[in-house]
């Protein structure tokens, strides 16, 4: 009966890592990459606070980052302007505040309710602060948003936040606290009440908690970590614009969360890695790289609910008991269909924006390397064979690869029947 | 007074096409339990299908057509998507739902540009119906006004007077009971997600051209009918056609009022900074929606009209 | 002393249809109290309106000498009621053992702590393991509650009830679903568990109720008919009429 231990290894792993990035891969490209992959880890770790942890479904979540990060960045500007002196280093302690002040205030009108209405009305809230932006020009700075400069304040130890991997490190720090934190959150009472709370919120009335406060006080610690996550996106980008604030930012969160998985504690970390990775990559090759992500994500809704978290969980005892081989070529046959059948649909995509945007047609398409006539239907033929074909292929080879799962479970089962202590952990405490 | 007059009926067909939406929202919700995120997408695709067709055969056509295809298309969702993730529960029907309403948004990116298209109303359409004192009133106004006021006898008359109907209005008020009498059947679910699919498509057809047609129409619209369902109450049909006429009139009067917070608290007396007395009702318009729900959510959680918790 | 539990002309109304029609109980310190009756007498109804569950129509409900009428079901939880459910009612994807935890929490104090490391807490974990031992759950503590077998379940719904140290425990049906040796068991976990508690259980089997009862109260359409020791409700001319009357018969 003691408590999960999940040992300290993957922080220490988490810890090197973070150091060494920078040093491994030095372009500066990748050092904004490490630095937007940061900062959505704190912001996707504050949103699955409430999805994952207390089952609140936001769609409303950027508010809390948005504002923070608007705070910040006039707060940079005032000091820049010699209006008072605060140390940059700290700058995403008042990004925390002022998130948390805001979700005392919002917090309170949305955890009013629970479940589906919950979902409607941190939309109608985002909205309305997305609406309220055009209210005030001065605060929100209109179209062109809020421009700032870092390199203002005290300097510590000649820390100026000038270069961009000053910055790097002050967001990997701030993003390794930001974790901890988080995940000391989930083992205290609140943390884990969230979690009856989401389980059976009527049964927690019935061991004497008020689940709507727990909601509340979640809410409002959820939004302290998103608006830390806002001021570090103030510092790093030095500009803050209304689309931080709106429906399609709190979207995104919710993305990254999903994808990685929200049954776990790790899993929006992956989402947020690999969220941010797709973006920065895709949106430089295509554009119609929000299709793909979210056709990406439909999927996952359909086929692997608990994100990709889930399926790392589900390997877990096959990795454990050395049978996870035995699965490996069910996957790699499977492999060969769905890369067919997804360069089949690609194309599709690409041609049809093609057509589109080159008015019907018109001039060379390249499309993976290879040279198309988006006028000619050969091309269009090829890439819906392509899709048949992989669909056909993978209806083909799905039950081999399920018939090597019965055969694992079964192996994991006769294992657990010799061994029951190991199956058991912790028996009769 | 004139101004007075023009609006009202402005605001009631405005309120109208709302409730076009909100009822099949309602609907939808009502039956199966999920919001359907995409609905306001469903909308969209009604005005670029109606686009598309009357460019091929004419308006009249379309009228008919792009309802019938995103009746088609809702029936797909449902059977292939909603059906599937059913049992993960309603955050996963809610996620699809979201998730829908991106690739529908993207989709059209894809197929129809960034730009709003140039879907027109009909030549025949095109005149004045009538005057109120100066201002003519256009007729295509009057028709959006006769089809909605149609669509809102078909679905009462559907509602009351077959038997599909009796079934999905006794679930709205007793969901656990019709479906211990066994008429859960799924054909029930697709049918009334393809119908509220179809009155979207409708409000679409008819949407579209009087306002504009862009991809950026199923978010505005969206939250707005998000607004009606909760500030009517959810599940409620007659709380969603008042809430809905009562938006409809909000968001139509205030655009057009210059009185702005210093006229405000001039008329007690106060001063204010600037910034906060330079702002008009009109500019506080897109705001309007959201500030009446967060009121009714303080004030009455259930909405003007629901009965339900959750 | 005044009584455990009382409640005056409770009533309770869904639309025009009245289910509970007046109820007058006085349960008192340290007994056990059977609530009996035919099927929809309206037994779990009065304990959903005594543990705050639905709001009364109308009457009065008082726990130890204090007014609970309409308080929110964790108000009265923390004033020392605690009760379980005919329909299993856990959190299914919490451990045994956090299930159990979660139900402690607020009987030490813990209330909304996000500042305390919840497996430091040293008397939160015996109080949890004790818990879990008595109801017999200590091999599946690290089970998912969602997980277990259906008997096992219903001694974890125990375990959740009494977990808080409430000591007026209302159990609804705690035997419900079980076969014979199960329910033996379950009874021999009630006896125990009540000891130096006052309980009050809505059951079915007949055995159960008079081998463990102090007292027996029979509703009978929303209305308490008789109220006595085990012999005199068994000597009652209404109750045999109303209820014993039939079963003999079956």
């Amino acid at each position: 009966m003691s408590e999960q231990r999940s040992g300290i290894t993957p922080w220490i792993v988490t810890i090197a890592l973070a150091i060494a990035l920078p040093l491994l891969f030095n372009k500066g490209f990748s050092l904004s990459l490490f630095c937007q992959m940061g900062i959505n880890i704190i912001f996707a770790l504050s949103y699955n606070m409430l999805l994952g942890q207390t089952g609140m479904l936001s769609f409303g979540h950027a508010v809390y980052f948005g504002l923070a990060a608007y705070f910040c960045a006039h707060a940079l500007n005032a000091m820049g302007q010699g209006a008072f002196s605060f140390p940059v280093t700290l700058l995403p302690l008042i990004g925390g505040v002022i998130g948390l002040l805001f979700g005392v205030v919002l917090g309170y009108i949305t955890t009013k309710r629970s479940g589906t209405p919950f979902a409607m009305i941190s939309l109608g809230i985002g909205e309305l602060v997305a609406a309220g932006s055009q209210m005030f020009p001065d605060f929100f700075g209109g179209e062109a948003g809020i421009s700032t400069n870092r390199v203002v304040g005290p300097k510590a130890l000649g820390i100026s936040y000038g270069p961009q991997i000053q910055v790097y490190y002050l967001i990997a720090a701030w993003a390794l606290l930001s974790a901890i934190a988080m995940y000391a959150f989930t083992k205290t009472p609140l943390g884990r009440m969230a979690n009856a709370v989401r389980d059976n919120a009527e049964r927690a009335q019935f061991v004497g908690y008020d689940p709507q406060r727990v909601r509340y006080l979640v809410f409002i610690v959820a939004s302290f970590f998103a608006g830390v996550a806002g001021a570090l996106s103030a510092i790093n980008f030095e500009i803050v614009t209304v689309e931080n604030v709106g429906l399609a930012a709190s979207g995104f969160v919710l993305f990254m969360a999903f994808m990685g998985g929200t049954g776990s504690f790790y899993g929006p970390v992956i989402g947020a890695i690999l969220v941010t990775f797709l973006q920065v990559a895709l949106s430089g090759y295509t554009k119609a790289w929000l299709l793909y992500l979210g056709l990406f994500f439909l999927l996952m809704v359909l086929f692997a609910p608990g994100g990709i978290a889930s399926l790392i969980e589900l390997h877990r005892p096959a990795w454990r008991a050395r049978q996870l081989g035995k699965l490996l070529p069910g996957y790699v046959a499977l492999l060969v269909p769905v890369l067919i059948g997804f360069a089949g649909a690609v194309g599709l995509i690409e041609m049809i924006y093609f057509v589109e945007t080159s008015g019907g047609g018109e001039g060379e398409m390249r499309l993976l390397g290879v040279s198309v006539d988006a006028r000619q239907p050969t091309a269009w033929m090829v890439c819906f064979a392509l899709v048949v074909i992989g669909v056909l292929g993978f209806r083909q080879l799905r039950p081999h690869l399920l018939r090597r799962w019965d055969d694992v479970t079964l192996a994991l089962r006769a294992a657990e029947t010799r061994a029951p202590s190991a199956a058991v952990p912790g028996v009769g405490t | 007074m004139e101004f007075f007059l023009v609006q009202l009926l402005n605001g009631l067909a405005y309120g109208l096409l709302l409730f076009m939406l909100s009822s099949g929202l309602t609907l939808i919700f009502s039956m199966m339990g999920v919001l359907n995120f995409a609905h306001a997408s469903f909308y969209m695709l009604g005005a670029y299908f109606a686009y598309q067709c009357s460019k091929w055969l004419g308006f009249w056509p379309a009228l008919v057509v792009a309802p019938l295809l995103v009746a088609g298309i809702g029936a797909l969702v449902e059977r292939f998507g909603l059906r599937t993730v059913h049992k993960f529960g309603h955050v996963a029907e809610l996620l699809l739902t979201f998730g829908l309403a991106y690739v529908i948004e993207e989709i059209v990116h894809l197929v129809w540009g960034r730009a709003a298209v140039d879907y027109q109303i009909p030549e025949a359409l095109n005149f004045t119906a009538f005057h109120i004192l100066t201002s003519s009133y256009p007729a295509y106004r009057v028709f959006m006004m006769a089809i909605s006021i149609a669509m809102l006898i078909g679905l009462y008359l559907g509602l009351t007077r077959t038997r599909v109907g009796l079934v999905i209005q006794a679930s709205l008020t007793h969901p656990e009971m019709v479906e211990a009498l066994g008429h859960n059947v799924p054909r029930v679910f697709m049918l009334v997600f393809a119908a509220g699919a179809a009155l979207a498509g409708l409000a679409g057809v008819i949407g579209g051209n009087a306002f504009v047609t862009e991809p950026g129409m199923a978010a505005a619209v969206g939250s707005i009918v998000f607004v009606v369902v909760v500030f009517g109450g959810m599940g409620s049909l007659l709380g969603a056609f008042i809430a809905s006429l009562l938006i409809g009139m909000v968001q139509t009067f205030s655009v057009g009022i210059d009185y702005s917070i210093g006229d405000l608290a001039g008329l007690f007396g106060a001063q204010i900074p600037e910034q906060f007395a330079s702002i008009t009702l009109a500019r506080m318009a897109p705001m309007l929606p959201y500030l009446l729900m967060v009121m009714m959510l303080v004030m009455r959680p259930k909405g003007l009209m629901g009965t339900r918790e959750t | 002393m005044s009584a455990a539990l009382e409640l005056k002309q409770v009533r309770k109304s869904f639309g025009k249809t009245a289910i509970i029609n007046g109820v007058n109980l006085e349960v008192r310190q340290g007994e056990r109290h059977a609530i009996i009756g035919p099927n929809g007498a309206g037994k779990s109804t009065l304990f959903n309106l005594i543990s705050g569950r639905f709001a009364l129509t109308s009457g009065s409900i008082s726990l130890k000498g204090k007014d609970i009428t309409n308080h929110a079901p964790f108000e009265i939880n923390r004033r020392g009621l605690s009760r379980s459910f005919q329909v299993t009612n856990i959190f299914p994807k919490l451990s045994v053992y956090e299930n159990v935890r979660c139900a402690v929490l607020w009987s030490q104090g813990h209330k909304y702590s996000f500042w305390r490391h919840i497996g430091k807490l040293a008397s939160v974990r015996e109080r949890a393991e004790k818990i879990v031992r008595e109801i017999g759950l200590a091999h599946r503590a690290d089970t998912l509650a969602g997980l277990l077998s259906y008997a096992e379940q219903r001694a974890l719904e125990i375990g959740v009830t009494i977990a808080g140290g409430a000591d007026v425990i209302l159990l609804d049906e705690p035997t419900a679903g079980m076969s014979h040796s199960e329910t033996e068991h379950a009874v021999a976990l009630v006896r125990q568990i009540s000891e130096g508690r006052t309980l009050v259980i809505v059951e079915h089997d007949m055995g159960v109720v008079f081998s463990l009862a102090d007292r027996i109260s029979v509703l009978v359409y929303g209305e308490v008919i008789a109220t006595g020791t085990p012999p005199e409700i068994r000597a009652n001319a209404r109750v045999q009429e109303a209820y014993l009357g039939t079963a003999t018969h079956e």
